[in-house]
């Protein structure tokens, strides 16, 4: 129920010609024009510079050291474990759960719908507590896990599966109205042609979809790399272990070393703006198919 | 959900295998976790349950949450609907930036966002340093936590409202406008009428998203029991000393609320569908 | 390749879309099915692919039943009402998808996929847009790419849904005759579905009109349209003056004036419906012989185009009666609006109506 709500690809840069009759007069247009500027340098914008400056602050070598610490690096490196173990479940998920809604017809489709959305309504801090009810000390699966000596909480598959919770939805909700939309006349055709199950998904679906797949996968990523609640109820905070980028920052912020912090958290920032600029691209570019399409058909 | 498994008339393959592996992948990943919250409860008598989950200090931390979320909210209903506007409507320079720029607070880490907010707004920030000698202080009261909520709620009617706003016809305004109305009476009795329940939806889903939200609030908040302490904190220092099952009965509570936004979030986008294409 | 379908029935839900429908189509026609939207036309056309499967009944592709069989082995070609071309293939790849899908054991080369790709694009004469994607294609151009795509496969039967439903009035009339040609070259049995009966009388070896799930009749394009063997298949091909009647030993009775019926000579006092055609309504301005005629008022004259459509009013009833003339025999005739004409209808159709509850008090 999150992001899937913006991105229905509609090309919001199309100038719409206004007559005189339907648009404000100038000072009104600059008016508001100026109070939404105002409202999201305040919100968006001066945050967004403050975690570069701040990381800076003390000078470029600080910044560096901080980046190159041992334990940054474990946590660099643990946060892309989590995203590249995260992001493959949740695609192929995602897929699935998007072919059989999709394509088929059967009861209790909006009930599973509504359900693959759960993950979404759900805090994170709750979604950390359900993975410790389940394989902590005290949880359903604790002692036999002890008994073969693995650790899920407090280790990385708990980091791992938080994760997965939290993402959960993305792709899922991008493809579903997608390959609602697009019918099944391409695929019943592939099926005449010869074409096996396996065949029609790899050559005609899925290329069909490449875009919208891509955009989950970018905004699954951008959440799996920057989830902190979830994750920090099963992480335990050991340093060089357990910590992933935002842990990291916490940790660091919450010890006064807030150069370092901020020099971490400038990183994740960084990612968060390559997030927003594949992500236009990707609507750019589905934008621009678009009004090809529109072009011959007119 | 199995057994409701009709015989597909439809002759694509992969549908048992597709819905089979969603189904057990949900139930693993999602609905067999989530119910060991409600079994975890059970532990509890239901006495006990109602002493934790109506403890002082709890139903404080409900009211911030609540409360919060709702001003959080609002203020995004309506600044949203500006920004929705302004991107739809009008042209100035860097607007392509600014569009892209709105969803900053899905791509942002919370963690990044809590501390970002926290420099700015603290008294020697940039901001908090110009509000603090008229007396207002942000960080480390409850209204930080307003204004974590509103960043982090932000996109939602933005980009809930903007498609709508883009589709609507400029021929019903001139339409309007031809039979006399003026922009402020077009706008309040044709395009208001049009957005609204897009709106109410990006509303309903900026709340739901708050009240869950821990990352960017912790920070900015000060964590100060009864005054700035938000309820998934709560969650989390119960967990610390090890009550499992009271910090499991606070979740529930949210749990359940959560559920009920969900339903109405999809009962709101269901009727709001309907609405639009029977209009057509 | 013939075609054997056997009392097929398909329900979707309590919508009844096909009821026992037996149909033979001989090896190498072009069939038509014809009826309006809803009849069940396109349904049946899914079950002899194998996209959709029947409740009960049988398919038989050459005498062998292919009821079970899955789409993937009946060999069939199938065209798409809106195409269904793969939108991310250029159209080589587009024509190229139903070879290179196949296992390794039977799949052409690629030099062998080549030469047929531009044999089969050269047959609907598109080669040159070989490198293109569907989006920039005419609809026109949609249509033969599907179509050669469906060929590609070397279907033995190919099956056409609504092949021209999507285009414009003179590109459909250009497809149309060409898909004749291409069905005379290449001679594969071939069905397509329409609900425009000028296109199915135009193309078709053999008509077959469906109703509500059902045959109505199956015949030569000729035979359906002179001889309609029941009042649906007269109203659905082409226009028609409808006359509500009474029939009694042989003779219909038609707005007072008493037309002879080579049948229903037992009927007693039955009320029936007669159809004439609108060439069939022959005007004077006054009465000749002694052919049963009625008098009418003309009351609007639509004298544009080769043919003259003439708006009738019988002077005792509120019924509007359609004549279409010449130009020649318009002028000839010198009437205008207003005046009063003599009409005499000739190849009255009557059939009984249903329900024949009348007619049973009667007897």
């Amino acid at each position: 129920m999150t992001i899937n709500a913006t991105s229905q690809y509609s090309n919001y840069h199309t100038k719409v010609a206004r007559s005189r009759a339907t648009s404000e007069p100038i000072w009104i247009r600059w008016l508001l024009i100026t109070i939404t500027l105002l409202f999201l340098s305040l919100f968006l914008i001066v945050p967004l510079a403050a975690v570069f400056t701040e990381a800076l602050r003390k000078g470029f070598d600080t910044y560096i050291t901080a980046l190159v610490d041992p334990d940054a690096l474990s946590s660099i490196k643990l946060t892309f474990i989590a995203a590249a173990i995260a992001v493959p479940l949740n695609l192929v998920f995602g897929v699935a759960a998007a072919w059989a809604i999709a394509k088929f017809e059967f009861k209790g489709k909006s009930i599973l719908i509504t359900l693959i959305d759960l993950p979404f309504a759900v805090s994170p801090v709750i979604a950390g507590l359900i993975y410790v009810l389940i394989f902590g000390l005290q949880g359903w699966v604790g002692s036999t896990l002890i008994d073969h000596d693995l650790k899920v909480i407090f280790a990385i598959p708990g980091i791992v599966l938080a994760t997965v919770f939290v993402t959960f939805p993305f792709v899922a909700r991008e493809l579903i109205p997608l390959m609602q939309a697009q019918g099944k006349d391409e695929e019943e055709a592939g099926l005449v042609l010869g074409a096996s199950g396996w065949q029609i998904l790899w050559r005609i679906t899925l290329p069909n979809v490449k875009w919208g797949l891509l955009y989950g996968v970018i905004l699954t990523n951008a959440r799996a790399m920057g989830e902190f609640g979830a994750v920090s109820v099963v992480s335990g905070h050991i340093r060089g272990m357990t910590n992933t980028m935002p842990l990291h920052v916490e940790i660091l912020y919450n010890e006064y070393n807030y150069a370092a912090a901020f020099a971490v958290a400038s990183l994740l920032a960084l990612l968060a703006l390559v997030t927003l600029v594949l992500k236009s691209l990707v609507e750019w570019q589905v934008a621009r198919n678009a009004s090809n399409l529109e072009k011959t058909f007119s | 959900m199995i057994n409701n498994m009709a015989k597909q008339k439809n002759v694509l393959p992969g549908f048992n295998l597709s819905l089979g592996y969603t189904i057990f992948y949900l139930s693993l990943i999602v609905l067999i976790p989530l119910s060991a919250a409600f079994i975890k409860t059970t532990e509890l008598s239901l006495h006990e349950f109602w002493a934790v989950v109506s403890a002082p200090r709890v139903v404080a931390s409900y009211k911030l949450t609540f409360g919060a979320s709702l001003i959080a909210a609002l203020i995004n209903g309506a600044f949203g609907l500006l920004t929705a506007w302004v991107l739809v409507r009008y042209t100035f320079p860097g607007k392509k930036i600014i569009d892209a720029l709105v969803d900053l607070p899905f791509a942002l880490p919370t963690a990044v966002a809590g501390i970002a907010l926290t420099a700015v707004y603290a008294s020697n920030g940039w901001i908090g340093s110009w509000l603090e000698p008229h007396g207002i202080k942000v960080a480390f009261t409850p209204l930080g936590v307003i204004v974590a909520l509103t960043f982090i709620g932000l996109p939602f009617v933005v980009r809930t409202v903007q498609p709508v706003l883009q589709d609507l016809e400029a021929e019903t305004e001139e339409a309007a406008a031809s039979l006399g109305a003026n922009r402020w009476q077009t706008f309040t009795k044709i395009i208001f009428p049009a957005i609204w329940p897009a709106l109410l939806t990006g509303f309903a889903l900026a709340f739901a998203r708050a009240i869950g939200e821990y990352g960017s609030v912790i920070f900015i908040a000060g964590n100060v029991p009864f005054v700035s302490e938000i309820t998934p904190l709560i969650i989390i220092t119960k967990l610390e000393q090890y009550e499992y099952a009271s910090a499991t009965a606070v979740a529930v509570v949210m749990l359940i609320i959560s559920f009920l936004l969900l339903f109405a979030i999809n009962g709101l986008q269901w009727w709001f569908n309907r609405r639009a294409t029977t209009s057509h | 390749m013939s075609i054997e379908i056997r009392n097929i029935r398909k329900n979707f839900g309590s919508f009844s879309a096909l009821n026992d429908v037996t149909l033979d189509v001989p090896s190498g026609e072009l069939v038509a099915l014809l009826g309006p939207s809803g009849c069940g036309k396109t349904t049946l056309l899914r079950i002899i692919a194998g996209l959709e499967s029947p409740d009960s009944g049988s398919i038989h592709f050459h005498g062998t039943d292919a009821t079970s069989q899955q789409v993937r082995e009946r060999q069939v070609g199938f065209v798409f009402q809106h195409y269904a071309l793969f939108r991310h293939m250029t159209v080589f790849e587009n024509v190229a998808f139903g070879l290179r899908v196949r296992p390794k054991e039977t799949r052409p080369s690629d030099a062998e996929i080549k030469r047929r790709v531009h044999e089969l694009l050269e047959l609907v004469q598109l080669d040159w847009l070989a490198d293109r994607y569907p989006p920039q294609l005419s609809g026109g151009q949609r249509q033969r790419i599907a179509l050669a795509r469906a060929l590609a496969v070397e279907p033995k039967v190919l099956l056409l849904d609504e092949p021209f439903g999507a285009l414009d009035a003179k590109v459909r009339k250009e497809l149309r005759r060409w898909l004749r040609r291409l069905h005379d070259e290449l001679h594969i049995t071939s069905i397509f579905v329409t609900h425009d009966q000028e296109e199915a009388l135009e193309v078709a070896d053999r008509v077959v009109v469906i109703n509500k799930g059902q045959i109505e009749q199956i015949g030569s394009p000729q035979e359906v349209y002179d001889h309609p063997v029941s009042p649906f298949v007269y109203q659905f091909l082409g226009n028609v003056n409808q006359f509500k009647s009474h029939i009694h030993e042989g003779l219909a009775d038609i707005g007072g004036i008493g037309i002879k019926l080579d049948v229903h000579h037992d009927t007693q006092n039955s009320p029936a419906l007669a159809y004439v055609r609108p060439h069939d309504i022959e005007i004077h301005k006054a009465r000749t012989g002694d052919a049963p005629a009625f008098e009418a008022i003309v009351s609007y004259v639509h004298a544009i185009g080769p043919l003259v459509r003439l708006e009738l009013q019988r002077a005792d009833q509120t019924e509007l009666i359609e004549a279409e003339l010449t130009q020649e025999r318009f002028r000839e005739l010198g009437i205008n609006q207003g005046e009063h004409v003599f009409v005499y209808p000739r190849n009255v159709r009557v059939f009984l109506d249903n329900p024949p509850l009348v007619a049973k008090q009667a007897t």
